[in-house]
């Protein structure tokens, strides 16, 4: 790819508005709850109370009875109508439909549904519902699943284990063996998501003329419309997916399969447009939107001049009752299983079980925030061990610059970083000398104080060959990403993407770059996505890769457009197209500038003067590109090693803390962060992602959780529960940004949407630990919850 | 159970309707007024993204019924644009410093916002902390909104010298 | 087995009646007439999550924000006397608060959010009796009294007596809450006050809360002493047993250590997701001692 960077650029890396904005700040967003249609029916859920019961009757009849009702719904006459939904590994013996048939497997699974002529009839007639239960004991912790011989949350699979694997990569027993030391440690990912502020909410409409499905959600992943297919028996260009609509947060999870499925079926029945807006408590008790929660076992060797050898780690993950496409992630964290450091081998065991709790998607960072946190607590713990500075441990296995491209031993090649410099930039904003200071006096007058450091990796771009590497039968290897751009007769450009946006800016981005590339004000050039029936293929905005993949279609077809320009005016001015020169549209002879053809004159003809079109070329102005990811297509080599991401982003965190050490509170002070994501297409897009998912790391760090008591019901359905941080838990950050461009990408771009994710819940917990080390403290599990802490400084029980 | 008919000025405009009184405010903004641009978090009164000034002062309209805004004034996030539709003052501030994503949070910031410049124009940054506490963002970590706050407010200041 | 209440039924309201009460009179007739199914809503701010949630199904609702004389904030010679429909940014906000009854406006300051002390109000938190609330644990510990009138006339009732348990409180089915009434300490006395809280979060419901007022006379030594733990029992505690030891001496960190004991008799602290009730009686211990320290310091100012 021919690579624009540097000051080069004109609207790449300026300061310049978010397009999006300004519908937002005027109250003009169009959110799925938005959207309204005559004659919508409103549906609400009846979840169920027991995290594993038998379902052994439902009497609808009273709350079909009620005034304003239309339908009510339970699990068994809807499996009747459509295909259990496709899960992402081959599990036929795990079947997940939209409500549950003859048996809930976690407390808040949606039992029936109710459709009415407005959300408050709906609630009323789910009182009316009466279902006779045989509640069962449930699985509810992970290690117990596993072990477990006959107690099974799906018993036609046999066993509660989704997935098993092995990896080994290098010499491990040979480098265990010869390093001089090695230790053993635990680390706990709490339980947690991304828990947007606007839940998952679809809206269905079926079409008896046209015979179409047209869906209005809040939906991430424009894919789902296969899924969705599937599961209702329909062919898939009777589905019209529109994704003109807002999307208020993802971060991964927003994939309401269950929910659409639900909303098209009652649609198509009921002839009239049915919504299904999740409300708070239903979507985080039943929304099948949980996160990673896992437990790892890591053995870890080491030279004892912290040289770091070799990794044995072992995690297991629970991913509820429902996994989806929860077991991948699992797999995603192979693409940097050893970090930024120069770790020799690595032996990789993953596994996933089903318990009885609410279902785990893909979250930010798909699987990366839990594995960075475990591969930081590994240096740290060596440091510790060795008495060495945290610092210092990192500089002697951090990547060298000059390393670059540099294979890490389960095969990706890491496209570029400068890790050194950037953890050094990290340190100086920081002020890390008077950070020191401030901690040590802190300490000195009796307060509990510390300093995190964590220097992590964000993966970006994609490629689900993951997929592959937990079931070879997958043999999916195209992960693409496409654009089209059209010039109309007036000159005016349009670019047309094929997925929604839900807050990353991708039309400030499209139209960012395609004014780059084509040298027009990217605030003339208007964006629109397609719906899911004129989309070209996407493999929607996940993996940190929008910026590397969307850039890289949006930069292509912007190519394809200036050749097409290029090939009239070398028609019409009869001159070789090497003669001719490109300028904001305008196209000259290099040695005579005054001929020339303008833009205007090239829309002209490509419109209207078919005799003046070079012999062969179709009339009209526009362009698509289909971009594949860099170094995607490859399977794995006979030691599973294989390039996942094409690109790895950076980050060196420093925040500092200090503990309360009467309450176990934590207060995080102060917070520094340097990161490199390669060119920055919009720098307040790329801060507001990086400052974000930091915020979201300090929650998953200290604050959330769904939690779960001893007997499967779950605790966390509410805002004041479950616990996202507030402006007042988050302390004033200072960023740097660095730029290392990668050598793959259009504009030397990298992945930035998992941002401060993927680093902050490591950084954190470094610094409690600090702040806890003088005590010979530390704590393994996150979030750190201030009476945990305090049990462990006060000794009593938790 | 009949329903109440109720009158109130909404962004200026009088506006009379009949809704049954367990009808939160919030959901007569928006289904039966038709003003989309407050919006639902929580429905408990903790998200803060449903906020609206009544009588000038902000609240979670989750928190209150419609019946008892009969006789008030509501101004939403729709009210604070000029009078042609496009950005005000605090709206631009919030573009310029890109105080938002996924701008589901938004309006219900700008709320807080608005009612804390009415009163204090040179807020200092744990003021603007103490307004915007009762909202929450899932996607900036809040330090753009901080600035956006910060920036509308020497705006103001500037333009009102 | 007939269905259960299941976690996340509801977030629209139950039906219900309403109407916009005009006099207390009007309000007591309906309470009475109503027959335990009516409820009267003040700012809202904890019945409308409960009604939302179907947790409360009255059939009728009662409001009383429109009677002017339910709101207002009157200091007489020996009492300070709030309406009950005041609202709590209003007490906040208000200079007489702030000067005489200053542990009421440092507890409401740990309220919520601006946008909930808009609307809730003083006596609507009261009325809702929860124990890890600020402003009851404050009032308590400023031995307040509460005013309810019913139908058949008005009673005080001390909030030593009036909270019962979690979200339960002497107040019949068939009373209003009227005002709050503050006792003032004459002026010859030095009083310090504090507040101190352990939440996850800033604004929200207090972990463990403790709140004291202290009164120290001419020589230094302790002429009255409140304190009280909220968050660690069905209703919030007072700490008799630990004021009696603190009373008539010269109060210092180890007079204080020594007496913390008395709280672990006094409270019984449940487990949650939030915190395990050991957790609770060990922090109850600590934000005791740290408030009794800061009202001491502020009575010798
Ligand atoms: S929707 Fe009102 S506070 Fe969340
Ligand atoms: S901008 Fe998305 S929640 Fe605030």
């Amino acid at each position: 790819m021919n690579q624009k960077t540097g000051d080069n650029l004109r609207y790449v890396a300026h300061k310049r508005r978010v397009r999006e904005d300004r519908r937002f700040v005027t109250g003009k967003g169009k959110f799925v709850q938005d959207v309204a249609l005559p004659e919508t029916k409103h549906a609400a859920v009846l979840p169920s109370p027991y995290p594993r019961a038998r379902i052994l009757a439902i009497d609808t009849t009273a709350a079909e009875a009620l005034e304003g009702v239309a339908m009510v719904l339970t699990g068994q006459q809807m499996a009747a109508d459509c295909n259990p939904i496709r899960l992402g590994l081959k599990l036929p013996e795990v079947k997940w439909y939209p409500l549950a048939v003859e048996m809930a497997r976690y407390a808040g699974e949606w039992v029936a549904i109710v459709v009415a002529d407005n959300a408050y009839i709906a609630e009323d007639a789910l009182e009316l519902i009466q279902v006779d239960y045989e509640p069962l004991a449930p699985i509810i912790d992970p290690e117990q699943a596993f072990a477990e011989t006959d107690l099974f949350v799906h018993p036609g699979h046999g066993s509660n284990v989704l997935y098993h694997g092995n990896f080994l990569w290098g010499d491990v027993d040979g480098d265990f063996a010869t390093a001089d030391d090695s230790l053993t440690f635990r680390a706990r990912w709490g339980r947690s998501s991304t828990v947007p502020i606007e839940t998952f909410g679809a809206l269905a409409r079926w079409d008896e003329g046209t015979e179409i499905l047209d869906i209005w959600a809040s939906i991430q992943m424009p894919n789902f419309v296969e899924l969705l297919a599937n599961t209702l028996g329909y062919p898939l260009n009777s589905i019209r997916l529109h994704q003109d609509v807002d999307v208020g947060g993802s971060y991964g999870v927003k994939r309401g399969i269950k929910q659409s499925v639900l909303v098209g079926y009652l649609s198509r029945k009921l002839r009239v447009p049915v919504r299904l807006i999740e409300d708070r408590l239903v979507n985080m008790a039943g929304g099948d939107a949980h996160g990673p929660d896992r437990i790892f076992d890591t053995d870890v060797a080491f030279n004892s001049d912290g040289i770091i050898k070799s990794l044995k780690i072992r995690a297991l993950d629970d991913a509820g009752a429902y996994p989806g496409r929860a077991p991948f992630q699992l797999a995603k964290p192979i693409s940097a299983i050893v970090g930024p450091y120069t770790i020799n081998s690595v032996k990789y065991e993953a596994i996933s079980v089903a318990t009885n709790k609410t279902g785990q998607v893909p979250v930010r960072g798909f699987g990366q925030a839990p594995t960075n946190y475990m591969i930081e607590m590994a240096v740290d713990t060596v440091a510790r061990h060795l008495n060495l500075d945290r610092l210092e441990i990192r500089r002697r296995n951090l990547i060298p610059s000059d390393a670059f491209p540099y294979q890490i031993p389960s095969g990706s090649n890491y496209d570029s970083g400068d890790y050194h410099t950037v953890l050094q930039k990290g340190l100086d904003l920081a002020r890390y000398d008077e950070l020191l200071q401030r901690r040590d006096r802190a300490r000195a007058e009796g307060r509990l104080a510390g300093i995190g450091i964590a220097t992590c990796l964000e993966p970006g771009g994609g490629n689900n060959i993951f997929e592959y590497l937990m079931d070879p039968t997958a043999e999916i290897t195209t992960f693409m990403e496409a654009c089209e751009v059209k010039v109309d007769p007036q000159g005016k450009i349009t670019g047309m993407m094929g997925t929604t946006t839900s807050g990353q800016g991708h039309e400030t981005l499209f139209a960012t770059i395609l004014g780059e590339e084509l040298e027009f004000d990217p605030d003339l050039i208007r964006i629109v996505h397609a719906d899911s029936l004129s989309a070209l293929p996407t493999r929607s905005p996940v993996a940190s890769r929008m910026a590397i993949m969307l850039g890289g279609a949006a930069t292509g077809a912007a190519g394809k457009i200036k050749d097409r320009a290029m090939a009239i005016a070398a028609f019409n001015l009869d001159l070789p197209v090497e003669d001719l020169e490109y300028s904001g549209g305008t196209i000259s002879d290099r040695n005579d500038p005054s001929r020339k053809l303008t833009w205007a004159e090239i829309c002209f003809i490509a419109y209207r003067a078919y005799h003046k079109l070079p012999p062969g070329m179709e009339p009209g102005f526009h362009a698509q590109y289909v971009f594949q990811v860099p170094g995607g297509g490859q399977l794995p080599d006979a030691q599973n090693r294989v390039q996942i991401y094409p690109c790895f982003s950076f980050q060196a965190h420093v925040p500092y803390v200090e503990i309360d050490p009467g309450t176990g509170k934590v207060s995080v002070l102060d917070y520094a962060i340097a990161h490199d994501c390669g060119t920055v297409i919009n720098p307040d897009i790329v801060r507001g992602m990086v400052i974000g998912g930091l915020a979201h790391g300090i929650g998953a760090a200290l604050y959330e959780k769904f939690s779960y008591d001893g007997e499967g019901q779950f605790l966390s359905a509410t805002f004041a529960d479950y616990l996202m941080p507030s402006v007042h838990e988050i302390p004033d950050v200072k960023d740097v940004e660095h730029c290392t461009p990668s050598p793959l990408t259009s504009h030397g771009q990298k992945g930035s949407g998992e941002g401060g994710y993927l680093g902050a819940p490591a950084a954190i917990a470094s610094a409690v630990n600090d702040a806890l080390h003088p005590l010979g403290l530390s704590i393994t599990e996150l979030p750190m919850r201030m009476s945990e802490i305090e049990a462990l400084i006060n000794n009593g029980p938790g | 159970m009949s329903k109440r008919e109720i009158t109130l000025s909404i962004n200026g405009k009088t506006h009379t309707g009949a809704i049954e009184p367990r009808v939160s405010l919030l959901d007569f903004l928006r289904d039966e007024v038709g003003l989309t641009g407050t919006h639902v978090g929580c429905e408990h009164g903790v998200c803060g993204a449903c906020s609206i000034l009544l009588d000038d002062v902000p609240i979670r309209s989750c928190l209150m019924l419609a019946v008892q805004a009969d006789g008030h004034a509501v101004t939403t996030v729709e009210g604070l644009s000029n009078q042609d539709g496009s950005p005000g003052a605090l709206q631009d501030a919030f573009q310029d410093a890109h105080g938002m994503q996924c701008g589901y949070c938004t309006p219900g910031m700008l709320i807080s916002a608005q009612a804390l410049l009415a009163d204090n124009p040179d807020p200092s940054v744990d003021e603007i902390k103490d307004a915007i506490g009762g909202n929450l963002c899932r996607c900036t970590g809040y330090v753009q909104i901080i600035e956006s706050i910060q920036l509308a407010a020497s705006r103001l200041r500037e333009a009102g010298q | 087995m007939a269905r259960e209440d299941a976690t996340g039924v509801s977030v629209k309201a139950a039906k219900f009646d309403y109407i916009l009460a005009e006099s207390v009179e009007e309000v007591v007739a309906t309470l009475d007439r109503g027959d335990g199914e009516a409820i009267v809503i003040a700012g809202g701010q904890s019945l409308m999550p409960m009604l939302a949630m179907r947790l409360a199904t009255p059939a009728m609702v009662i409001d009383i924000n429109n009677i002017a004389h339910l709101s207002g904030i009157d200091v007489r010679a020996d009492e300070a006397v709030i309406m009950a429909c005041t609202r709590q940014a209003t007490a906040l906000a208000s200079p007489q608060v702030q000067a005489r009854l200053p542990l009421l406006a440092k507890a409401i300051s740990y309220v919520g959010h601006q946008q909930t002390r808009n609307r809730g109000t003083v006596g609507g938190s009261l009325s809702h009796a929860d124990p890890a609330s600020e402003i009851p644990l404050a009032a308590l510990t400023m031995d307040a009294r509460v005013s309810l009138a019913s139908a058949s006339g008005t009673r005080q009732v001390a909030l030593a007596d009036f909270f019962l348990g979690p979200m339960m409180s002497a107040r019949a089915d068939n009373e209003i809450l009227l005002s709050v009434h503050f006792p003032l300490g004459s002026n010859d006395t030095r009083m310090g006050t504090a507040f101190h809280e352990v939440s996850e979060r800033k604004g929200d419901f207090a972990v463990v809360a403790a709140a004291a007022q202290i009164q120290l006379d001419a020589n230094g030594l302790c002429s009255k002493a409140a304190l009280a733990i909220g968050g660690v029992d069905g209703v919030p505690r007072r700490i008799t047993g630990l004021e009696a030891r603190l009373l008539g001496s010269r109060i210092d960190q180890d007079k204080i250590r020594a007496a913390l004991p008395e709280i672990a008799n006094a409270i019984t602290p449940g487990d949650d997701q939030h915190a395990s009730a050991a957790y609770r009686r060990r922090v109850a211990g600590v934000l005791a001692e740290r408030a009794l320290l800061e009202a001491v310091a502020e009575a010798e100012q």
